[in-house]
Parts: structure tokens; sequence; C-alpha cells
């Protein structure tokens, strides 16, 4: 049989960290309010002149090093992002130009905070396939422009940054399981409707949320979705060594976990200080437990993740 | 019924970390139990799950006080 595995990860955070305080002086807030409410204390904000593909690019080089590869050894790039450069060319052509790998294949996934869920099915598929040996999968995200900066119940959510992973051919999972779905007749209760027509944006080009629904909505799905990974793989809750969640809300994650009977020592969370980064949350958390040393090589891991679509996903893995 | 009570009192209490003989029949979850708005969502979940229902979104918005939560459980639980 034919698998994929993880040969190598890498992430990326843009420098200014803007923490609840920060945020208190630009719209009417507290840390209190938003670390009760979300867990969140912290997110890191890209500089004006960093476009989405330059975090990709520096996510990449950490997961291609890591990896023991040459970027020339790549023969696919998917990048999940929800916040590209430009309408056209896809994020991932650029990200292909600055790695300096012309020819092989490169497009964009966009299934918002689910996209790296989207993204790396994407990416095991070619490879079971035989169509790629190496491919490079990436979430990155400028949640950061599509902010409405004076709506406090949103732009406290969200922060920018970039994961990585090298996925590689392999005679061994690897992938153990994935399941995805959607249901795009919640796409009002999250969403960027904006749309650019006749030379301007025409729509409200701004996140919006409706939080309660969204909680009530990803709660149920998460846990739903991880569990028929789980059961379809045959691979019990008490087998999985970590589980690597959206970092979307604490309370989320806390809830998910409880519905799966999981303890929280055995659940990875980067939010506190990275808020939600859509695309990017799952790889970056994923990187950052294996660079800790928490995720170790042969555990089994389970990521899920949910966004606006909705759309969201599992992946189980052995690392 | 009184059964019913109890177990939806259970519930409030152990969802929004308050002591069980705080939780009277017209205590309001916002107003008396300092819930927020996820609160009362995981609130409505926890109920769904006790009595094997399905609380609409637009019938839990009006579920505010454990009275409200009781009469949902009762009328919906005799079908």
């Amino acid at each position: 049989m034919t698998y994929s595995r993880i040969l190598g990860t890498g992430s990326y955070l843009p420098e200014l960290l803007m923490t609840n305080a920060m945020l208190a002086e630009r719209v009417e807030t507290s840390d209190e309010w938003i670390v009760s409410r979300t867990g969140i204390r912290a997110r890191h904000i890209a500089a004006d002149d960093q476009k989405t593909s330059d975090l990709a690019y520096l996510a990449s080089l950490k997961a291609i090093e890591s990896a023991g590869i040459e970027a020339g050894e790549l023969d696919l790039i998917i990048v999940a992002t929800t916040t590209p450069d430009m309408v056209f060319p896809s994020t991932a052509c650029i990200l292909q130009e600055k790695l300096g790998v012309p020819g092989i294949p490169a497009f964009d996934v966009q299934a918002v905070c689910a996209g790296f869920m989207y993204a790396l099915v994407t990416a095991n598929n070619y490879i079971k396939a035989g169509m790629a040996r190496k491919v490079l999968v990436v979430g990155a995200e400028l949640m950061s422009r599509i902010l409405d900066w004076d709506d406090r119940r949103t732009c406290v959510l969200f922060g920018d940054g970039a994961g990585a992973m090298v996925l590689e051919v392999s005679d061994e999972p690897g992938l153990l399981h994935a399941k995805l779905a959607a249901d795009g007749r919640y796409q009002g209760i999250l969403n960027t409707p904006a749309q650019i027509a006749g030379g301007k944006i025409q729509g409200m080009p701004y996140l919006h949320m409706d939080g309660p629904a969204v909680f009530k909505f990803a709660v149920k799905a998460l846990s739903d979705i991880a569990e028929k990974t789980l059961d379809e793989a045959g691979v019990a809750q008490a087998d999985v060594d970590w589980l690597v969640p959206h970092q979307a809300n604490l309370r989320i994650i806390e809830s998910t976990a409880k519905h799966l009977k999981l303890s929280m020592d055995k659940v990875i969370v980067t939010l506190p200080e990275q808020g939600n980064t859509s695309a990017a949350s799952i790889p970056l958390a994923f990187d950052c437990a294996v660079r800790d040393g928490r995720i170790q090589r042969g555990q089994t891991v389970l990521l899920e993740g949910i966004g606006g679509g909705f759309a969201w996903g599992a992946v189980l893995l052995r690392f | 019924m009184e059964n019913i009570e109890a177990r939806v009192k259970k519930i409030v209490a152990e969802q929004l970390g308050v002591n069980e003989a705080e939780v009277k029949i017209d205590s309001s979850f916002v107003d008396d139990l300092g819930a927020d708005s996820l609160d009362t969502v995981e609130l409505v979940m926890a109920l769904e799950e006790e009595f094997e229902c399905e609380i609409p979104d637009e019938e839990a918005e009006k579920i505010t006080t454990v009275q409200q939560a009781v009469d949902y459980v009762t009328a919906h639980l005799n079908k």
C-alpha cells in the first residue's frame, strides 16, 4: 500500500505580538473579557508590507529544512488560505516563485479555517494516487487584513501566521484516516461577503460572525467528525496521544475534548499567544508541539478543524 | 416533574460553575447566575444531551431562566 507521512514541519509568526491590553487601547474591551470568553491573550499581527505568501515562504523554508530535503525535490505545492495575496494568481504560485521551484503544480485550497484539513487530505490523495512523492502543504493567513478593528466581537479573535508540512510517499502510514465535510446552508453565520466587481469592492469586506451559533455548530460538528474518523479507523480515543484542534476559541477546544473524552493534557493549545489564525492554526500548533518535544515520532495524532462554509474535517495520523 | 427540575438544576449548576443551592426555579442564567452568551449555548447543548432532544436556535433563545428550561423540557419530553 502507498501512504503519505509527514517528513517535516515548520511555521512562522510575524514579529508584532499584540496583547489584549494593546487592543483595549483601540476598541472598548478588556483582557478579562477576552480571556474569559476566548482564552486568547495575544496574537501576532503582520507588518503592513508582509503578504500571505511571505508568511507562507518563511514557514515553508522551516518545513523543508526540517524535512531534510531541498525545495527542488518537491513535486507539488498546496496552499490553504482565505486571505490570498491577490485575486489571482494563486498564493501557491507566488510561493512557488519565491521558493524557486518552477514547473511543479501549485494551487490554493479555500476552506477557511478548515483549509489545512482540506489541503492535507488533497496532498495525501495525490500521493496515494501516485501523482506526487513530496508535497509542500501550507496554511497561511493574514486575518488582520479582513478584520473590522472597530468591531470588538471579532477583531480580538484572530491573528496572522503560517504553518507548513512536507508530506512524502511512504510504505507505512502516515495518514491513517481522514474525513471532510461541508454544509453551505450555514454560510451566513461566518463569512466575509465582499467581492470585487466593476473596479470596486462590493459588499462588506470584513469578517462577520454569529459567535454563539458558530460555537454550537462547531462543537457538534467537530465532536461528530472526530468520533467518526476514529471509529472508521478502528482507533480508540484512549490510543490518541495528541489532539491538535483548530485554534479558534479555548471553550470550543475544551468542549470538543470533553465530548471526545480526551483530557486537556493531550490537547495542543497555542491559542492564548496566537489567536485564531484560520488555515494556519493547525500546522502552527503541530509544528510548535513537534519542536517543543511533545509530539514524538510514532505517536498517534488527531487533527480537526472547522470554519466558514461551513467546512470541516479531521485527520488521524501516525507521526 | 420534580425529577426534571432537579436534573435541569444539576446541569445548570455544572455548566455555570455555581453551587446547586444557588440555582432557584426563577433564576435567570445571565442576570442571577452570571452566564455569558457562550455559557447559555453550552447550557442548551448540555440540556439537549441530558434529555436527548434537539432545541432549535429560535427556541433556545427564549430559554433564559431555570423555569423556562424546565417548561421546555417538560413540554417536549411528553411528545
